[in-house]
């Protein structure tokens, strides 16, 4: 028995959630008194960076193929089976969310995406998982005998290990996908929002698109990704893909700083997560506040130039 | 063409989640159901498309019957017909196992791109892998031209573009379209369409909520003065080690 990682590769490295899923896959393995091995499909990537955090065994599959689900579900259906893997471990990100059901699909697994959580084994295979949008958490129990873990960015730990791991090169072939690739668009230089570790999100209040140099400035001295409210998204001063809340993407980060946003259920949803929050509003009474750990009442024209200022110190 | 939308019910965006039984149940009293946001996005998508190639649009929903007054919603929007498979969900991997059962014949399946009562995200992938077809996950474009489908979709860190001769299953993201409103004679017309109750047949064996929890709530806010605003970087370096 094993436990296996599907170790996305994204533009010949590996994220940092793949570390983490690795760092939990080691720590569950440890628990169940087995190892870990990472599952790694892709070309370039250097295989020591998993072992590192935790992976014993990397099997490596070289292959330019872009993913597609189809394909990289049966091959890592088959590497399952050939290092008789009973648990998969996955990052919740679009990649992993994309893949997992497919998997478990073929494994016969049962499958839990959005999971915080170490398995707790004393009664069953219990994880807890986030619900309603953030709102509550659910703890679940796998009942099968296998199992498929998608793991929240920024909810685990990195344990590191004074450890390479071993590598072994494996010719297990891709499935043949139904789907063909016609042009992807990364956006370069930015971190992905779900794997942000800080976050600087603006609202309406901030007026218009022409003053979101600001947020930025702000972010880029801080290492973060941007947000937004919703309303800021419908209205395209923001492209959709910064939108967080209940209809939007739901974040975890260390940090999550909001500017101009009243702080509405539908918001609060999706960011409630975060480690700490602040929030800064002209208006007193906005709800944010009372969801906040820091806060600033005042302008955020007067606020963020004071912010960029004591933060580039 | 047939086109299969799947739709899920889930309390109205505004409801305050709580837990009744030692937080082992959902607390239903007072909460408003509606048509998943992002279910609203596949039925309008599927209608735009059925209606441009002269197809017809299917509503599918596990469930049990509170739901149809939701389900009706779906068939004023213009769906065609509507099939009701009437079970208790206990997960969406059960969820995609029912839905497969009647699934074969379209020639695409859409679905949201999660449920925002359960947030799993499962059933456009498991569906796609019990039939045997392409999923795309998350698409913010969907296109039929030249007998084939074309879509956006969402990936880590930008966008993506692919095609799929069909079929294949696709979930709906935020910015595929503007939902819907149904108009009078679309309620009017809502109210005969057929509506067929299936008995269930999958196996719900996958997983079995346990308990519930609500986070923690925050123990209140320090508020920094604004003619010190700077200060709060010192605080979030220093105190809250956060960056
Ligand atoms: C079905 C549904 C789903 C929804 N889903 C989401 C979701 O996923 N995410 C989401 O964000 N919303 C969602 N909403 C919308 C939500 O209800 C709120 O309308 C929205 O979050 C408000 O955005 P906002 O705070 O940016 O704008 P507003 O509510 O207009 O708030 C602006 C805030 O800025 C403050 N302000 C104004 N000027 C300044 C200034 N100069 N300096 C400092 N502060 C200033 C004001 O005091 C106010 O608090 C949803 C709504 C519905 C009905
Ligand atoms: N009970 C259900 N009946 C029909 N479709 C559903 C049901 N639950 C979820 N779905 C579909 O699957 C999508 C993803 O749901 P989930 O995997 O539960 O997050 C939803 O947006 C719906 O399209």
């Amino acid at each position: 028995m094993s436990v296996l990682v599907f170790a996305e590769i994204s533009d010949g490295k590996f994220k940092k959630a793949t570390f983490e899923a690795v760092s939990y896959g080691r720590q569950v393995a440890d628990m169940l008194g087995t190892e870990v091995v990472a599952l790694a499909i892709g070309n370039g990537v250097n295989t020591a960076d998993l072992g590192q955090y935790g992976a014993q065994t990397t099997i490596h599959i070289a292959s330019s193929e872009s993913f597609t689900p189809d394909a990289y579900a049966v091959a890592a259906n088959a590497v399952a089976n050939e290092v008789n893997a009973s648990i998969v471990i996955v990052s919740n990100t679009y990649t992993g969310k994309s893949i997992s059901p497919r998997l478990a699909q073929l494994m016969g697994a049962s499958l839990a995406t959005n999971v915080v959580s170490l398995p707790n084994t004393t009664q069953g295979f219990v994880v807890k998982r986030g619900v309603f949008s953030g709102k509550a958490f659910s703890f679940v129990d796998l009942q099968r005998d296998k199992k498929v873990i998608a793991i929240t960015p920024n909810s685990f730990e990195l344990a590191t290990f004074d450890s390479t791991g071993t590598t072994t090169s494996s010719s297990v072939s891709l499935g043949s996908s139904g789907l063909s690739i016609t042009a992807v668009n990364k956006v370069t230089g930015k971190i992905p929002l779900t794997e942000a570790e800080v976050v600087v999100s603006g609202g309406r209040g901030m007026k218009g698109p022409e003053n979101w140099h600001m947020i930025e400035e702000l972010a880029n001295i801080l290492g973060a990704a941007t947000a937004c409210s919703k309303p800021v998204s419908d209205m395209e001063w923001r492209p959709h893909s910064e939108h967080v809340g209940q209809t939007g993407i739901t974040i975890k980060p260390n940090l999550y700083i909001a500017i101009g946003i009243s702080g509405a259920i539908q918001h609060l949803a999706g960011v409630s997560s975060s480690k700490v929050i602040v929030a800064i509003n002209k208006d007193p009474e906005a709800p944010f506040f009372k969801a906040a750990d820091y806060g600033i009442v005042g302008d955020a024209f007067d606020i963020l130039p004071q912010l960029i200022t004591a933060a580039k110190n | 063409m047939k086109i299969l939308a799947c739709i899920s019910v889930v309390p109205d965006t505004t409801t305050k989640i709580t837990f009744t039984d030692n937080n082992t149940q959902f607390n239903t009293a007072g909460v408003q159901y509606i048509l998943n946001p992002y279910d609203e996005l596949a039925v309008t998508r599927g209608l735009e498309i059925a209606e441009a190639n002269g197809g017809t649009l299917t509503i599918v929903h596990v469930g049990k019957a509170e739901a149809e007054p939701v389900i009706r919603k779906a068939l004023s929007m213009g769906a065609n017909e509507a099939i009701r498979i009437d079970a208790e969900p206990t997960d969406a991997q059960y969820v995609a196992e029912e839905i497969a059962k009647i699934a074969s014949g379209y020639d695409l399946i859409l679905t949201g791109r999660e449920s925002i009562d359960y947030n799993s995200g499962v059933v456009c992938g498991m569906l796609g892998s019990l039939l045997g077809i392409p999923s795309i996950n998350v698409v913010t474009r969907i296109d039929f031209a030249d007998g084939k489908f074309s879509f956006d979709r969402d990936i880590d860190g930008g966008r993506e573009s692919i095609t799929c001769a069909g079929p294949c299953v696709a979930s709906a993201q935020k910015d595929l379209c503007e939902p819907r409103i149904p108009n009078m004679r679309g309620i009017m017309a809502a109210r005969t369409k057929p509506l067929q109750v299936l008995a269930p047949q999958a196996n719900a064996n996958f997983s079995k909520c346990t308990s519930y929890e609500l986070p923690v709530a925050k123990s209140g806010v320090k508020l920094i003065d604004a003619q010190e605003a700077g200060k709060l970087i010192d605080i979030l370096r220093n105190e809250a080690k956060v960056i």
